[in-house]
């Protein structure tokens, strides 16, 4: 009990203190159109917002959430006031469980921005939503997790920016989001399938346009294994190593 | 009666030994200092005792029981105050002190009512509303002791806690320790400030090096180092001529006039006050005042560590810029 008191405390500290700010937020709503425009102006054709929603989607909480998370707790280390938090009585699991869950929920609020815009747009009916809640948590989840990962890994704030990136960019154009994975380099159609964001927007292409390549059992379930395996193999080098003393 | 104890602390970073097999205990309702200058591993012991770094090797106990391995079951009775504020200074007052009482477990009523209560004590309520970054070095400091003793520890670590505010604030500080102190809570204090290690504490340790290389009461420092009495007098009508009957009728004693009115009478042994109250009032000098003369605490730390004063002065000063 008193630990799901500090757990409620430290998700709505992070969700005030970093994730509710108009930067923040705007940045939720200027990303996905800046992304929209962007290939309506590429394509010259019809915009089909259908069609780019399951992208819009999984690329605004991968930005969302990687950095978000990354950035703050690299924040916090600098400015010592993560020493608070390592000097209350919380094990360091129910810590960073603590810590992402700001961070998944800021994801997943990110990822309906462009949803509530879409619903305005175009008629979104045969779409699974629970297909899409499903994926939209996992999607944030596995994210957010490489974000803590990040977080371990650095000191300062511009690494963990640029260390963001660096998982984040190839992740993008290697998912099959914009590239079809089938139209990929054979030598790098391996590197897909072991990137999260791969499962996470096949599962979303298949609720909403029914264009997945995989079936979605087999998404679901290899999110899962990612999201464990990042979050325990992050929480195992940092009680290891003690990466927050 | 032994609250805290630590055994042989060692902590390494890579060939940096910065803590070398500290040992000492914490009694229950006591104020322990650690005196010792910069990077004499002050800070990195705290950070031993609190669990927030890990012990190379060596053990630590809370009421009897070792807590090295776990420290996640000691934590909740222990309050930590860092050497720099580091609450949120998105948050205001009320709002740093009752997250911090969520973070050890407070329902919302009671950590409302507390939060609102250390504001009261603390002076701060006025600025309870107001965002900590707004507030003054001073009253961030007072803060961010209130967030360390929020959920009422039985221990209260507080890491240079006077350092680079201003004399009232740190005053103020000063008062509301020994106060949280009368109140029941065992403090752990680290300083470098000579004085304050004086005036606070019941018992002194010292640290240079990363070792421990002195501990005890303030009487027992002193007594160690004491090699003699010194005893100062002050004499009304006295003349020149009282220190030369005094030198006259006790020649065990070294008498020595110091300015008109005061004179000092130095022995290797307990010096006995009465004859030499006499002596005087027979040739009409009448003596005012008589104090003995220990050595200062400053004086004891400099024939200890062989650190000269002044360089633990110019530290702070330092510090604070």
């Amino acid at each position: 009990m008193s630990s799901w008191t500090a757990f409620q405390a430290i998700v709505a500290k992070d969700m005030k203190t970093y994730y509710l700010k108009p930067p923040n937020i705007s940045w939720g709503l200027i990303f996905p159109f800046a992304w929209m425009l962007m290939f309506y102006l590429r394509s010259q054709t019809p915009l089909d917002i259908r069609e780019l929603l399951p992208g819009v989607m999984a690329m605004s909480i991968l930005f969302g959430t990687t950095s978000m998370l990354a950035v703050t707790i690299t924040f916090e280390r600098r400015s010592r006031s993560f020493e608070r938090l390592l000097l209350a009585p919380l094990e360091l699991s129910l810590l960073m469980l603590a810590k992402t869950g700001g961070a998944i929920l800021f994801g997943i609020l990110n990822a309906f921005v462009p949803v509530l815009v879409a619903a305005f747009l175009v008629d979104l009916s045969g779409v699974s939503w629970p297909a899409v809640i499903g994926s939209i948590f996992l999607i944030a989840a596995t994210s957010t997790f490489l974000g803590l990962f990040i977080s371990v890994a650095v000191h300062e704030v511009f690494e963990a920016q640029t260390f963001s990136n660096f998982f984040r960019f190839p992740m993008l154009f290697l998912c099959g989001l914009f590239i079809p994975i089938g139209n990929l380099p054979v030598y790098l159609r391996p590197l897909s399938y072991i990137l999260p964001l791969t499962y996470g927007a096949d599962i979303l292409k298949t609720a909403i346009n029914k264009e997945g390549a995989l079936p979605p059992w087999i998404s679901f379930s290899v999110l899962f294994f990612f999201s464990g395996v990042s979050f325990f193999s992050t929480y195992g080098i940092s009680n290891a190593n003690g990466c927050f003393e | 009666m032994e609250l805290l104890k630590a055994d042989n602390l060692v902590k390494r970073f890579d060939e940096v030994t910065a803590v070398d097999g500290v040992s000492f205990s914490v009694h229950r309702g006591e104020i322990f200092g650690f005196l010792g200058p910069n990077g004499a591993g002050k800070t990195t012991t705290i950070n031993l005792l609190t669990g927030l770094a890990r012990l190379t090797s060596g053990s630590v106990f809370l009421e009897g029981e070792e807590y090295s391995a776990q420290p996640k079951r000691a934590q909740g009775v222990m309050g930590v105050v860092p050497d720099e504020s580091n609450l949120y200074e998105e948050l205001d007052g009320i709002e740093n002190l009752t997250f911090c009482a969520a973070l050890y477990g407070m329902e919302r009523r009671r950590r409302e009512q507390r939060a609102k209560g250390l504001l009261e004590q603390f002076g701060l309520s006025e600025t309870g509303k107001r965002p900590f970054r707004t507030y003054s070095k001073g009253m961030k400091r007072k803060l961010t002791i209130a967030a360390g003793i929020i959920h009422q520890p039985k221990i209260l670590f507080l890491d240079e806690p006077t350092t680079g505010i201003d004399v009232a604030s740190a005053r103020q500080i000063r008062s509301l320790i020994v106060e949280l102190n009368r109140g029941g809570t065992t403090v752990f204090l680290t300083t470098h400030y000579i004085e304050e290690a004086e005036r606070l504490c019941h018992r002194i340790a010292f640290i240079v090096g990363g070792r421990l290389v002195r501990i005890g009461s303030l009487e027992e420092l002193m007594k160690e180092h004491q090699q003699e009495t010194v005893l100062e007098l002050a004499v009304e009508m006295a003349g020149s001529e009282a220190a030369h009957v005094l030198q006259r009728r006790f020649p065990r004693y070294a008498v020595h006039r110091s300015d008109e009115r005061h004179m000092r009478v130095v022995s290797a042994d307990p010096i006995d006050l009465l004859p030499l109250l006499g002596a005087l009032s027979e040739i009409g000098a009448s003596v005012t005042e008589a104090k003995l003369i220990r050595p200062t605490l400053e004086e004891v730390f400099v024939r200890v560590t062989g650190i000269e004063s002044s360089l633990m002065r110019q530290e702070r000063e330092g510090k604070k810029k």
